[in-house]
């Protein structure tokens, strides 16, 4: 179900808690399964519950809860803007706006080709820099402007 | 000069986060000492007291009593925990400390283990920045094979490990014990208090939890001592503290500024108000904390006690800055919207009236507002406060109260006229992208 990669990886996240507590890695299982499949479908959700030695709805539960699970196929390219009041006030709505005009997409959505999926983001803990963005999950684009969108997109598109 | 880097001199840059960095800066000597003179934990206590060091979570609980409270000589494991999910909105400090300092936090955790007995630990990172989570397990990984953490710190029998976990997206787990749910790998609910962590934490074992800025105090209150620490700032309000500047000032960023610098110094020192407009309001501690207007903030210095005087609280020290443009009914929409999403939905007063909370200010803004929508407002915040299994119910409260009582003008305008006092134009000019920011 997951790579060999993926799974020496949760092997070690394992071993950051004491014996016995290995549900305490669903977490960070959870998301490196999600990086190798791009999404969470219910069955490697369960094949990683059952590597944890935990109950499957215990692991739903947890997918389920926190906001950076993809519970559903999404594009290749997560692009997540923070629109909270501290970004709002420094061009966090207008880079929204902007993204959605260029992508021809509004939030929760996926552009045809598959390529991007867009979501508004609550506050990333990275306000001096707004307006801020999350590349799928885990890099941060800080400071962003029309033109940076305009290179990232250029990018992500040549990808 | 109020300017006072302590965690973040000479933090401008991302170079100077390695071990040979900090240790170049002084930094694991507080460590070293300590294991060298087997100080005992009594007296690091006493120093931190002296110190006058208060929680830079949000509480502003005093660091030292909460570290007398854990029971050292209790059998068996122990843990301690860095809150590190920093996620208020305006909050960006704890970022800044981990990817310029990871050092700091790291040592002033083993000391944190030291004193309490503690034999494990964890740092909890907000899912949002998993650029710094990488980099603390990198600092983590330096810090073990120069034997300061692991079996045996520094040839002596004390023995503390220390891992990071990571958040993905839930603004509650920042709350101590929906974050010790978190760690246990289940959803992060709070729990009913008491019993506390110190008698029942992690695993149900004896834990004590710290914002990552309150472990990151610690090496530096030890190395200068508690009595100077206190004197960087008032009585009761010891230190320097970091303040994160957010929305309409010129310059938003991080400044770590002694406990009790007057407001304008730093509003200055980020720029001041943008473009040169004018200063309308404050929010002075993350957006829990109830709004102040322009000229109440004006007069206050930045500490916990002259702040909470003011009606406010200084909290994570997160300072959102609003100009004229700004609108208050749109503002508190925004702030309404995340607490109704973020509720974990536990208890009814906090599911349901968060909920209510945002339809209504919602309603307002979008010009469907009743005349009696403000009492309604007041009524449904009255009944969440003080009616929860934790703060965040008070938190989704204190905001519209505060928001309410000092801009009632410009609800009441919105109600009447169906639109906004400031004009539509002035307020998009108002929040475009910082022209002179520094990046
Ligand atoms: C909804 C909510 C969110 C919180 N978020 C954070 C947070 O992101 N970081 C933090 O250190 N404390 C946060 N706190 C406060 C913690 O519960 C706790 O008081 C703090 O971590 C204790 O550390 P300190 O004594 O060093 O301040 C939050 C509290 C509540 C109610
Ligand atoms: S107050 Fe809200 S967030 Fe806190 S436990 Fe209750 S429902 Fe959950
Ligand atoms: S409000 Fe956008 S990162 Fe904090």
């Amino acid at each position: 179900m997951l790579s060999q990669e993926s799974l020496q990886q949760i092997d070690r996240e394992i071993a950051k808690y004491p014996p016995g507590r290995k549900q305490s890695a669903i977490m960070s299982a959870l998301r490196i399964a999600q990086v190798e499949k791009g999404w969470l479908p219910k069955d490697v959700i369960e094949f990683v519950a059952a590597y944890l030695g935990m109950p499957p709805m215990a692991a739903y539960e947890v997918a389920t809860f926190y906001n950076m699970y993809d519970l559903e196929p999404i594009g290749r390219h997560k692009i997540t803007v923070c629109t909270n009041l501290p970004c709002a006030l420094s061009g966090g709505v207008h880079v929204a706006e902007y993204l959605k005009r260029r992508l021809g997409i509004g939030f929760n959505e996926t552009t045809p080709d598959g390529r991007f999926t867009l979501k508004e983001g609550e506050c990333m803990g990275a306000c001096g820099d707004a307006p801020v963005l999350l590349h799928n999950n885990h890099h941060m684009c800080s400071f962003m402007t029309m033109d940076k969108i305009d290179s990232l997109l250029a990018e992500l598109e040549s990808q | 000069m109020s300017a006072h880097a302590l965690i973040l001199a000479g933090a401008d840059a991302d170079r100077g986060w390695r071990l040979r960095d900090y240790a170049a800066r002084g930094g694991y000597e507080s460590l070293r000492r300590i294991v060298a003179e087997k100080t005992s934990p009594d007296a690091i206590i006493a120093e931190l007291k002296a110190s006058g060091l208060r929680g830079r979570g949000g509480a502003g609980f005093p660091t030292g009593l909460k570290w007398s409270f854990m029971p050292r000589a209790f059998p068996g494991d122990k843990y301690l925990v860095c809150n590190s999910d920093e996620g208020e909105p305006g909050t960006f400090k704890d970022r800044d400390i981990l990817r310029y300092n990871p050092h700091a936090v790291i040592e002033g955790m083993i000391v944190g283990a030291w004193v309490m007995g503690c034999t494990r630990g964890y740092n909890y990172i907000h899912g949002e920045i998993f650029e710094i989570y990488r980099r603390f397990e990198e600092a983590l990984e330096e810090a073990r094979a120069a034997g300061l953490l692991g079996p045996n710190i520094l040839g002596s029998d004390f023995s503390f490990e220390l891992f990071a976990h990571h958040g993905y997206g839930a603004y509650v787990c920042g709350e101590e014990t929906a974050l010790l749910e978190s760690l246990e790998g289940k959803k992060g609910q709070p729990r009913f208090k008491p019993p506390f962590p110190a008698s029942y934490g992690l695993y149900g074992k004896p834990t004590t939890i710290n914002n990552t800025e309150t472990f990151a105090s610690v090496p530096f209150i030890l190395k200068m001592g508690g009595e100077a620490f206190l004197g960087l700032g008032k009585p009761n309000n010891g230190g320097s503290k970091i303040f994160s500047v957010s929305g309409h000032v010129n310059r938003p960023g991080n400044y770590e500024l002694n406990l009790g610098t007057p407001f304008p110094e730093l509003l200055e020192m980020a720029g001041g108000v943008r473009d040169g407009r004018k200063l309308k309001a404050v929010i002075p501690g993350g957006s829990s904390s109830p709004v102040l207007p322009a000229d109440v903030i004006m007069d206050c210095t930045l500490d916990f006690d002259a702040i909470g005087k003011a009606g406010s609280m200084l909290g994570s020290g997160a300072v959102i800055v609003m100009d004229e443009t700004a609108c208050m009914v749109r503002a508190l929409e925004r702030l309404s919207y995340f607490y109704h999403e973020e509720s974990c939905g536990q208890c009814t007063p906090c599911r349901e009236g968060t909920g209510w909370l945002y339809r209504v200010v919602r309603r307002i803004e979008e010009g469907l507002g009743r005349p009696d929508d403000l009492d309604l407002l007041r009524s449904v915040a009255g009944n969440i406060a003080g009616r929860t299994i934790c703060a965040l119910g008070d938190a989704a409260a204190g905001p519209v109260q505060s928001f309410i009582k000092h801009f009632t003008d410009e609800f009441i305008y919105h109600i009447e006229y169906r639109k906004c006092l400031v004009p539509l134009a002035v307020q998009d000019a108002g929040n475009q992208i910082n022209a002179s920011r520094p990046c």
